[in-house]
């Protein structure tokens, strides 16, 4: 404990850095997973390849893609740069089948029902849609958020400075408390932006089922647990 | 595209089967760990993930577990535990840290699987007169296989990408090629070790899709994967839901 009284300063500083690394990323992500999981859900032919390749692309190791990204993009091996490109593709990745799936989740019916009182597709999409599709994205979004300030830590290895920072130094340093305060700090921060992006979710979109739909809510909760 | 053209002769020049640390004792080193760790990983959170499954009990727990893994920083957790059991103490540091990390994928794997049976079926074994444990055996284990083994599928790719990072702490593996990599500047070597992890994390998924696939009995899911717009139920569920799940837990 009284490492982190001693250094509490540095612990603040680089949580700043860490949020501003994994801010951008969680919120690119969503951006570019909304029209990837749309074409995903609306055609067949994007369907298979969209699924497919944010699938495999998740399957790809966090410090192997830093290595793919920087001979592919012309980008610096060493840089911030590297590590937010690397994360939205993880973000992106979990976010595109949450969008599928959600879209795919609202009842044709009310779809329909849209079409006959003369919304175009375009109108349709973000007013009738998106908001019933929002409860299902906010459940993949949350997953993303988490995992990416979690991913985040190993950004160290390419010389990006955050919360990672406290387990090389804390390594070399062999001072316990040092690693273990950011393991903390990562998990509180993920906790946080995660009730964060919940409670925003309850206030924006009140129409979302409620935690006791056990049986009705299965497939939304299947994202979330 | 020069770089990758380095990188493949790095990958595949004769040096790398010899030297102090060759190419494949480092694919056997990666696969090593990955699969202890995931079996001891299997043999803890199964008959738990079986059992919260089956009773309807302690769910949310599991649900918490499942929640709080997924933020904890892995390369965290292998230094922390490093440095608290020791240097001496690596490979059991590591695997410590690796079968840690793998467990809320193959649990949320047993609780999920089982849960998304549908209840009719369950209570059709129980109204035939079957026992907890038939209805267990017959029932929930073979329907519960394909979400089981996505579950095993996530945790494998999750140890996968978490032993590269061991390397860190001189664990070996595939991960090393990178790690040293980086302060010589070496990047052929660095996209050559990154290559050789890529290749090994797919070859690994593609093995377990294939084990998921063969896992669901015959009789279910034998309808084509859904249309998209359509409200899915059951037995198109279960392997809609293993799909949804491999991507969704895990690193």
């Amino acid at each position: 404990m009284t490492w982190v009284a001693n250094n509490w300063d540095l612990i603040a500083t680089l949580t700043v850095a860490h949020l501003r690394q994994s801010v951008l990323p969680i919120f690119l992500g969503l951006v570019i997973a909304i029209p990837l999981g749309w074409l995903a859900f609306r055609f067949r032919w994007s369907r298979g390849l969209i699924l497919t390749t944010s699938g495999l692309m998740y399957t790809i190791p966090s410090l192997a893609l830093f290595a793919l990204l920087p001979p592919l993009l012309g980008i610096s091996f060493l840089s911030t740069a590297n590590l937010v490109i690397a994360l939205t593709i993880y973000a992106v990745a979990i976010m595109v089948r949450s969008v599928a799936d959600a879209l795919a989740s609202i009842d044709p019916n009310v779809r329909a029902a849209a079409t006959a009182m003369g919304y175009g597709p375009w109108r349709r999409f973000w007013a009738v849609e998106l908001p019933l599709a929002g409860p299902v994205i906010l459940a993949g979004l949350r997953v993303a958020a988490v995992s990416t300030i979690s991913l985040a830590t190993v950004g160290i290895l390419i010389g990006v400075e955050n919360l990672g920072y406290l387990f090389t130094n804390g390594l070399q340093r062999r001072i316990v408390p040092e690693v273990l305060a950011g393991v903390v700090a990562v998990m509180v921060i993920a906790l946080i932006i995660d009730l964060t992006l919940a409670a925003t979710g309850r206030l924006l979109m009140p129409w979302a089922p409620g935690r006791r739909t056990r049986r009705r809510g299965r497939r939304a909760r299947m994202v979330t647990s | 595209m020069n770089l990758f053209a380095d990188a493949f002769a790095w990958l595949f020049s004769p040096d790398r089967l010899t030297g102090p640390h060759p190419l494949p004792q480092a694919i056997a080193e990666h696969l090593f760990y990955t699969f202890v760790s995931v079996a001891i990983a299997a043999v803890i959170a199964l008959p738990i993930g079986y059992l919260i499954g089956h009773t309807g009990k302690g769910r949310d727990v599991a649900v918490a577990i499942v929640g709080a893994g997924r933020a904890v920083p892995s390369f965290g957790l292998i230094l922390l535990l490093v440095l608290v059991l020791g240097v001496l103490h690596k490979p059991a540091a590591a695997i410590t840290a690796f079968v840690l990390l793998a467990i809320p994928s193959i649990l949320s794997g047993a609780y999920t699987g089982i849960e998304a049976i549908d209840r009719a079926t369950l209570d059709a074994g129980r109204a035939m007169g079957m026992t907890q444990w038939q209805v267990f055996r017959k029932i929930e284990f073979p329907l519960s296989l394909p979400l089981v083994m996505g579950g095993l599928r996530s945790a494998v790719l999750q140890v996968v990408a978490t032993v590269t990072l061991a390397a860190y702490v001189g664990l070996g593996g595939l991960g090393f090629y990178i790690i040293q990599g980086v302060p010589l500047r070496r990047f052929d070597q660095i996209l050559g070790g990154a290559l050789a992890v890529v290749f090994l994390a797919l070859v690994l998924d593609g093995l377990f899709a294939l084990l998921q696939r063969m896992a669901v009995p015959r009789g279910v899911g034998a309808g084509k994967p859904h249309q998209s717009g359509a409200p899915r139920r059951t037995n198109k569920g279960v392997m809609e839901q293993n799909q949804d799940f491999a991507v969704e837990t895990g690193t």
